[in-house]
């Protein structure tokens, strides 16, 4: 406990010696990433002692605050969420110590690292707390300490308004969340959690819907994921890092978490889950594909994660109503784990988009190309995320995701039932991979392969080591989990039975998932792949070199020729025109000598762009509208509402 | 008993005369009329008693004379003779007005009073008072008829004081009393800035200040 409590304060603080530096120098960074690697440290090191022994860890201290105590508790659920947490986490301030220097952003560096600090020690608490309010606290101070991560860069209006957006989003999320526990409290009598499988889920829709909204606004499910694009884009990489692959997880803990409370779970809570899902994944990855800036794009790709780990979710609560262990091992082992895998592969996406954008000084990815030759380190990396991020093997996103297909495969095993429509969410789940590897070749190939198109990226120059050291880590810890799933079977095992309870003492993980294939399979598809690189290297070696990349057979090509980023998705992109409604603007050339045409698409979000800001913006002129009628000068008008007013209240109150 | 109820009854017809006339000197003297009448209520009530005759006298001084010379005065200074355009002409709000008065009539019945409040007019008297008052206020344009009809309103409130005047110790009497006098000398410094900035005492032209 002592290292616990000390991992955490170091981190949450780790930020505030350097409000005593002056602003012009380092602004005491290097002492900041410091304080977080112990930090970091003393808490994996509390974690694994914990692991070696009953696995749990438990401390409860009176708190003056009626109905609230300190209580922490560590147990393998919590476990799943810390370990890419603490990496993430100790990553990102490396890389900050040379992607946001002090010395070159004096203005906001100090606010950045203080409330990188405050916001990873705050979820921290989060994932150790067992009690509402001091839940609540660690979730509001996570949700501030997010404003200010986004608002960085707060001279420019498109960030203030990302920031804005966020924190109407947040804290209307977080209205629902003390709904929810205030719900829960009277059954419980404090407001400390329940232990796991205690409450009667019968008369608990209310408390479940108000947890989906809530904790699904933090995770960005799909009618509740408006702020995610804007915030993330606006973040700088590393914070974006870990807003994207740490803190939305928060509410898929949320959610975990409140559905392990109940005994039983009625069947249309996994349905719902799991709908929501499918839209997440499907729709988030179809807007990934429309976006050229390269961090909105990864935004969205979280969307569609985050549909990816609740179809997870979904499939685990429908085997707990339709009494299927081997659908809630494999469904929550799925969503955990790519819980911990997303986490991963989307740090290390948007660390190595950091460097691009560094190097570049763009976040368009139309501006980039040819950056393979100039950033290979950072290239290299990138493909690799890629490769996870779309759920191809022998990287951690196919573990994961294939952990989802057989618990959705499973629901087979019962004919004639309901439970065999949860099938359908393998078609979804393919569907989802094959947009999300559509959407990285464009990625991959505008920005890395190809010629440059602007200056800026003719000249971009390979990240220093300070930001490829976190990259490498993160990388060789997503090949880790590909290669080596068994390594994690354990702690999945036991995070399952604290969730489901005894339902699944039977089955184990190992049983019902070939990891032992998966991770030999991985090793010889690995080592494959070393083989035809090398082959295909070396029968290469005599090639000639100075022929451009896009031929394609034109005599004198040119840079403007190749392949845009909204000309590469446009097929894809006309298959969901009925969700998207991309904008464009511009003609098409006519005759033979055409004259200059410019040519432009532009996709707004589906929720907030196409039905949110319509639908304020009428609320507002109705409001706007009243008030001029009833707010109109005119004394004579006010004396007539008082005097309604007394009237009123005289006949209410006369009996 | 015959003598209250007919104090009462000329307090309603005396706003009638002021919801239907359009001169405000004879206004302002019929409103003191009903100050000076209202003065007798106390006595009426409770008897000669020190409370009720302090009560009686600080009302007839108030209502019936410092106030109404006040105004009359603020209507010599700023020349005024008539309410030349309100917003709801003289006759329909006239026609408001005995509804109004008659809905009174009928509401006071429902009331939970005691039994002692049930019979005679005091109850439906200071709630058509109140009433009427408040349809000055709401139906004219001149700052001037504005204060008479915060003076009517506040007669209609001192008719409930009355009945509750031995429930309710003196001060809150003279609180009333003390607000009306505030309200007044706020409405002079208003009414004396309107005319000063606008050049007419019409509060149409207050609505220019609104945000």
């Amino acid at each position: 406990m002592t290292l616990l409590g000390g991992g955490l304060l170091l981190i949450m603080l780790a930020g505030v010696p350097g409000l005593f530096c002056r602003s012009d120098e380092h602004g005491g960074e290097r002492f900041a990433a410091l304080l977080t690697l112990v930090g970091a440290v003393c808490i994996g090191a509390a974690i694994v002692s914990a692991t070696r022994g009953s696995g749990e860890l438990s401390h409860t201290f009176a708190w003056s605050v009626p109905g609230a105590s300190l209580a922490f508790y560590l147990d393998p659920l919590a476990i799943c969420f810390l370990l890419p947490l603490l990496i993430i986490v100790a990553t990102g301030a490396i890389y900050g110590l040379r992607y946001w220097p002090h010395r070159e952003h004096p203005a906001n560096g100090r606010k950045l690292r203080l409330f990188y600090g405050l916001i990873s020690g705050a979820m921290i608490l989060l994932l150790l707390a067992r009690n509402g309010v001091l839940f609540l606290m660690a979730w509001e101070v996570m949700a501030i300490s997010g404003y200010f991560l986004i608002t960085t860069e707060d001279h420019q209006a498109e960030v203030r308004r990302a920031g804005f957006i966020y924190l109407i989003a947040t804290h209307t999320g977080t209205l629902a969340l003390f709904a929810l526990f205030v719900l829960l409290g009277p059954s419980t009598g404090s407001l400390d959690f329940p232990a796991a499988g205690t409450l009667a889920a019968t008369g608990s829709s209310l408390i479940f819907l108000l947890g989906l909204f809530g904790f699904g606004m933090k995770a960005g499910l799909m009618p509740l994921h408006i702020w995610l694009p804007g915030a993330h884009a606006a973040a700088p990489s590393h914070a974006s890092a870990l807003l994207s692959g740490v803190m939305i997880k928060t509410g898929i803990y949320g959610l975990v978490r409140l559905t392990s409370l109940f005994a039983e779970i009625p069947a249309w809570w996994g349905w719902t889950v799991l709908l929501l899902g499918a839209v997440s994944g499907i729709m988030g990855v179809a807007l990934a594909l429309a976006q050229h800036d390269i961090k909105r794009l990864l935004a969205y790709h979280s969307v569609e994660n985050i549909g990816i780990i609740a179809l997870g979710l979904g499939i685990a609560l429908l085997g707990r109503s339709y009494d299927q262990p081997a659908l809630i091992v494999l469904g929550l082992s799925g969503c955990l784990l790519h819980v911990v895998n997303h986490g991963l592969f989307k740090a290390l996406l948007f660390l190595s988009a950091g460097s691009v954008i560094h190097a570049v000084g763009s976040r368009q990815i139309d501006h980039y190309g040819g950056l393979l030759k100039l950033q290979p380190w950072t290239g290299a990396m990138f493909l690799g995320g890629a490769v996870a991020i779309c759920g191809l093997p022998p990287l951690n996103g196919f573990v994961s995701e294939w952990l989802i297909y057989l618990g959705s495969f499973q629901a087979l095993k019962q004919p004639g039932s309901a439970l065999a429509a949860a099938v359908l969410a393998a078609p979804v789940l393919a569907l989802i991979g094959g947009l999300a590897l559509a959407c990285f070749v464009k990625v991959f190939g505008i920005a890395f392969l190809g010629e440059p198109r602007t200056t800026a990226a003719a000249q971009a120059h390979e990240a220093p080591v300070a930001m490829l050291a976190p990259m490498v880590t993160l990388l060789v810890a997503c090949t880790w989990i590909g290669l080596l799933p068994t390594t994690l079977h354990t702690l999945l095992q036991k995070a399952v039975g604290t969730w489901a309870g005894t339902v699944v003492a039977g089955v184990a993980t190992g049983s019902v998932a070939p990891l032992r294939w998966i991770s030999l399979s991985a090793w010889l598809l690995l080592l494959l792949v070393v083989v035809l690189f090398a082959v295909v290297r070396w029968r290469s070696r005599t090639a000639p070199r100075e022929l451009g990349t896009w031929g394609c057979g034109y005599r004198f090509p040119a840079v403007r020729m190749q392949y845009t980023a909204s000309s590469f998705a446009d097929f894809l992109i006309r298959l969901f025109a009925f969700g998207l409604n991309s904008e464009e603007h511009g003609r098409q050339v006519a005759g033979l000598f055409p004259l200059r045409q410019t040519f432009s698409s532009h996709t707004p979000d589906a929720v907030l762009d196409r039905i949110l800001v319509p639908a304020f913006r009428a609320g507002s002129w109705l409001c706007r509208r009243l008030r001029a009628w009833f707010h109109n000068g005119s004394i004579a008008r006010y004396l007539l509402y008082v005097i309604v007013t007394v009237i009123v209240l005289l006949t209410l109150f006369t009996p | 008993m015959e003598l209250t109820n007919s104090i009462l009854l000329a307090v309603i017809l005396i706003n009638f005369f002021t919801l239907g006339s359009a001169r405000l000197g004879a206004c302002v003297r019929i409103v003191a009329v009903q100050g000076a009448l209202l003065a007798l209520l106390p006595i009426m009530v409770h008897g000669v008693t020190l409370h009720s005759t302090l009560l009686a006298a600080g009302a007839f001084c108030f209502k019936g004379v410092i106030i109404p010379w006040m105004l009359l005065r603020a209507i010599q200074r700023v020349r005024i003779r008539r309410e030349m355009e309100p917003i709801v002409g003289f006759v329909p709000t006239l026609i408001l007005g005995t509804l109004t008065t008659a809905g009174t009539f009928l509401f006071a019945d429902f009331l939970p009073l005691i039994s002692a409040h049930h019979e005679g007019l005091y109850v439906p008297t200071a709630l058509a008072t109140i009433f009427s008052g408040f349809l000055l206020l709401i139906t004219r344009r001149k700052a001037i008829t504005l204060v008479l009809g915060y003076l009517i309103l506040e007669n209609g409130i001192f008719i409930f004081g009355v009945l509750l005047s031995e429930a309710l110790p003196l001060m809150v009497e003279t609180g009333v009393l003390l607000d009306l006098l505030v309200g007044v000398f706020v409405m002079g410094i208003v009414m004396d800035q309107i005319s000063r900035e606008f050049s007419t005492l019409n509060t149409e032209r207050l609505s220019a200040l609104k945000e």
